[in-house]
């Protein structure tokens, strides 16, 4: 039972109304995820990466198919999701919105959860600003937080929405490193949405490609990397370089895809629904 | 220079080769004097209306004196009719923003969060706003009579709409991430309601107590203007019969204060108990 997918989705498709027009965002996905796997999904803007998280999430429904996550222990929540925008409550303190999560899902233990709480927090650099609001945060500290939100449930399925997009270089960098420390430390089933492939290929232990909209997975593509992985070294090794060229090689053609489809929607010509059902 | 030296004592003492502890006094002296500023344009008025007064310039049966109406204030500071004035119009004032706020913010919070409520009310609610409260006035008086009653649902009803628009206002204008966060994390209808949506409202929740004070007090005068036996607002239009201007003043006087109070107790509040509005992060 244990080699059983954390993850099944099949057939899935999502259609949105859009000015009394169906937008069909996914279609036909089909995708597992592995238990214990870090699995990045890297696609064109708009190609339904976000919709498809946000149902893994229980945000949204699938309009068909069947989506399965297998919820394997009570004590743990199913999944806690980490957004792109700044999603931390502006009314709560560091200390309360870290312990929100827990709190709110039920799995409150007392001292023990304040433990694993304090932990996170100290291990995200927060410890000295318990009691600051986020508007005294920097966006970074505020994406940790919500970070230390999310990982002090212990979800069984941990997704991120392009958690570092909005963040400079440096903070990106920094966080992606510790976000794979406490990966390789606590070992969860995690869904990585991104558009920058470095990104995906440095943290994933599968990446899969998804087709500019509507939305399927085109290719999964394993990364051959050992655990635990120094990012640092592994940007400028040679192998990591010709994985990211090769990816780039299949989502350069969704891109361009893509972007023939905006310019056809915007020329008015053609209905922005059924681009993709030629193919 | 100078500038750089009175706002960063730290800096002067390398670029302006100036004693940093003069830079310093002058900047706390700024700070201490800065509040005071607010004073200055009230205090010239008065001056002006102080002198005009004296000397003749304008008509005093109208327009006494500020130092006579200040010196018709403490008289009446120790008559017992002042203070029964008073209380009685701070207790309407309070009863009927109570019965006006609750609702509203009961309201405002389900319009914000309920679809088909928000679809049944808010046209209402949209008809009903624009309407001059006090134009119900002679309705109210007739239903509740000349008691107390009356006086309290005047204030209720101005107050009610405004506290559900304001209130409804602040649910909507929650960005929707925050209920995203909620759901995912599975927290149920009211763990939603106490930990996104009242605290998410608030904003506009004490943005439309601040009106409503204002709206509150209006209100409040206007019906006793009409259909009260005592109260500050009774006063004023009691001292119009009698055409004694002085007290009029001192009533005027009184509801300014009273406005002012409301506006910085709010605030006081506000800073107390949600310190985070002070500069969200929206």
């Amino acid at each position: 039972m244990t080699t059983e997918p954390k993850v099944i989705v099949r057939d899935v498709e999502r259609t949105f109304d859009v000015r009394r027009r169906a937008f069909r965002a996914l279609e036909g996905v089909t995708l597992d995820v592995q238990r214990n796997e870090f699995l990045c999904i890297v696609g064109p803007s708009g190609c339904g990466k976000s919709t498809l998280l946000r149902m893994l999430g229980n945000l949204e429904k699938p309009s068909s198919g069947l989506l399965q996550i297998h919820h394997e222990s009570a004590q743990r929540p199913l999944s806690a999701m980490i957004f792109q925008e700044e999603s931390v409550f502006p009314w709560m303190t560091v200390a309360q919105n870290a312990a929100y999560g827990v709190k709110i899902t039920g799995t409150w233990r007392g001292p023990e959860s304040q433990r694993r709480v304090d932990e996170l927090l100290e291990k995200a650099g927060l410890s000295r600003f318990r009691d600051f609001y986020p508007h005294q945060l920097s966006g970074g500290m505020k994406q940790r937080l919500s970070l230390v939100r999310a990982w002090a449930t212990s979800p069984e399925l941990l997704l991120l929405d392009e958690p570092f997009a909005a963040l400079d270089e440096q903070n990106k960098a920094l966080l992606q490193q510790e976000l794979v420390k406490l990966w390789e430390e606590y070992r969860s089933t995690v869904v990585f949405i991104t558009h920058s492939l470095e990104e995906a290929v440095l943290l994933g232990d599968r990446v899969a490609v998804m087709t500019s909209a509507p939305g399927r997975i085109k290719e999964v593509v394993s990364v051959p990397f050992e655990r635990p992985r120094a990012l640092a070294s592994l940007r400028r090794s040679g192998e990591f370089n010709q994985l990211v060229t090769g990816l780039w090689e299949s989502l350069r053609e969704e891109v361009e895809r893509a972007r023939a489809a905006e310019l056809r929607a915007l020329a008015g010509r053609v209905p922005e629904t059924a681009s993709g059902g030629a193919r | 220079m100078k500038e750089t030296a009175v706002r960063n004592p730290s800096v002067a003492v390398d670029l302006a080769a100036r004693p940093a502890s003069e830079a310093r006094s002058k900047a706390t002296l700024r700070q201490l004097l800065g509040p005071l500023q607010v004073l200055i344009s009230p205090l010239v008025l008065l001056l002006v209306w102080e002198g005009a007064a004296r000397a003749g310039w304008i008509e005093t049966k109208f327009f006494p004196a500020p130092s006579t109406i200040l010196a018709q204030f403490w008289t009446m500071l120790f008559t017992h009719g002042f203070w029964v004035d008073l209380g009685l119009s701070l207790q309407r004032l309070l009863i009927g923003l109570l019965m006006g706020a609750v609702p509203g913010l009961l309201l405002g919070l389900a319009m914000g969060l309920f679809r088909p409520i928000r679809i049944a009310f808010q046209p209402l609610i949209a008809a009903l706003y624009p309407l001059p409260k006090i134009a119900i006035l002679p309705l109210i008086l007739l239903i509740f009579g000349l008691g107390e009653m009356s006086k309290y649902v005047i204030v209720a009803i101005g107050v009610f709409f405004l506290m559900t628009l304001n209130t409804f206002a602040g649910v909507m204008s929650i960005r929707p991430i925050y209920f995203d966060v909620a759901k995912n994390l599975g927290a149920s209808r009211w763990q939603t309601y106490f930990t996104v949506a009242l605290p998410g409202a608030l904003p506009g929740i004490l943005t439309g107590l601040r009106i409503c004070t204002g709206l509150g007090l209006l209100l409040l005068v206007a019906a006793e203007f009409v259909g009260a036996d005592a109260g500050i607002g009774y006063r004023i239009w009691w001292s119009w019969s009698v055409f004694w201007v002085e007290p009029m003043y001192v009533g005027l006087a009184v509801i300014a204060i009273l406005g002012f109070a409301f506006a910085y107790l709010i605030d006081f509040a506000e800073r107390l108990l949600f310190p985070w509005l002070r500069n969200p992060s929206r």
